[in-house]
């Protein structure tokens, strides 16, 4: 695990040198398609703030339509798990069925489920 | 003529045939938006980073929807059979009716930003009052056009306060940039026989009481970006500019590029 933690650091360093600091700052993009809907992950852009942010995530991400919400965060606030993580954090005991709610029917007229 | 001799030809120039006022108001609505889009369009692939290349696209690309509904409307008006096609790409430079802060050379990245800007205000105000218009269909158009205008002077005032209030280059670079477009600015709200028509017939607006407005939002957010308002530049009463089709240099070759393709290939098709 340690080794893979490093390696990724090293990565990090690596593209921030190959960036530069002429780079405007991250902003992942989340997109609403209709009301009551979840935000989804769009994508990644560069502003200098979250106006410019916002209107870029309308150019790039928006702009044919389908969209009726905009979210932006600086990608610094995000906090990910790593890939180390993957087999405590998400093995799903799939051998535990009573975990899964699929004993239930979902009743007619609930959406967004 | 009864006696055989023809009448001498007379020494008087025929009056000239009255103008076509709504087809040429819809020429000088389609025109701006048809050059100003095309001028915007040379930033494609040229923008200071990707988000702005494809930003800056956008809006040629709204600006060439709006100037495509009112090039339709102007050939409708005309009666000739001439549709938008025919207007933008069959018509010379001296028949285009665009103002000439739209044809400007874009510059460097203050300056396209800067005239975009004080364009787009000018749009705003103009397409707010033009949705009231007593001509159904051009109502219908501004309409259309408003939301987008409203939306492209957000993104080139917000640019304005970063460039103005930026560095010391980019202060620098946007103060030359609106030095040199003020004097400009005089044409978009002089009024002349055609405006004056269209305002009688309740279908066009009344440049002279919208100027206050657009001033207003300028002065605005150019105080804010630390910018200083260049002082007027008076305009001569009988000046010719690009509403009456005298245009500078830098049109003709906009529209070499722009027509070019549609001229070596009439009727082509994608």
């Amino acid at each position: 695990m340690a080794s893979t933690i490093i390696n990724q650091d090293a990565l990090a360093e690596q593209a921030a040198s190959l960036l530069g600091d002429n780079q405007w700052p991250v902003w992942e993009v989340f997109t609403q398609s209709e009301q009551g809907a979840p935000h989804e992950h769009a994508g990644s852009l560069h502003a200098t703030d979250a106006e410019q942010a916002l209107q870029n995530a309308r150019d790039v991400y928006a702009r044919r339509g389908g969209v009726i919400s905009l979210w932006v965060v600086p990608a610094g606030a995000i906090t990910a798990s790593s890939p180390g993580d993957n087999g405590p954090f998400f093995d799903p005991g799939a051998d535990k069925a009573y975990r899964h709610p699929q004993f239930y029917k979902v009743p007619r007229g609930v959406r967004g489920v | 003529m009864t006696d055989g001799v023809a009448a001498p030809p007379s020494i008087v120039p025929a009056p000239k045939p009255a103008p076509n006022a709504p087809f040429e108001y819809l020429l000088r609505l389609g025109d701006d938006r048809l050059v100003l889009g095309q001028r915007l369009a040379e930033w494609c692939g040229h923008g200071p980073i990707l988000e702005e290349d494809i930003a800056l696209s956008n809006v040629a690309l709204d600006l060439l929807g709006q100037a495509t509904m009112f090039l339709r409307r102007a050939g409708e008006l005309e009666g000739q059979g001439r549709d938008e096609d025919a207007l933008a790409y069959f018509r010379e430079a001296i028949e285009f009716r665009n103002c000439l802060l739209v044809e400007l050379p874009k510059g460097d990245f203050a300056f396209t930003i800067a005239r975009q800007f004080l364009f787009d205000v000018y749009a705003v105000v103009t397409l707010d009052a033009l949705s009231r218009s007593a001509g159904a269909e051009l109502a219908a158009i501004a309409a259309k056009a408003l939301k987008e205008a409203k939306y492209h002077v957000r993104h080139s005032g917000e640019w304005m306060l970063k460039l103005g209030d930026g560095t010391e280059e980019s202060h620098r670079r946007a103060q030359r940039a609106l030095d040199e477009l003020w004097r400009h600015t005089a044409e978009l709200f002089a009024p002349d026989a055609v405006d004056r028509e269209m305002l009688a017939r309740g279908e066009g607006v009344d440049l002279e009481a919208l100027k206050p407005q657009w001033e207003a939002i300028v002065r605005d957010v150019v105080t804010r970006a630390t910018l200083s308002l260049p002082h007027d530049v008076p305009r001569l009463a009988n000046a010719r500019g690009g509403r009456a089709g005298a245009h500078t240099e830098a049109l003709g070759h906009l529209l070499a590029e722009m027509q070019i393709v549609a001229r070596s290939h009439p009727g082509a098709k994608w």
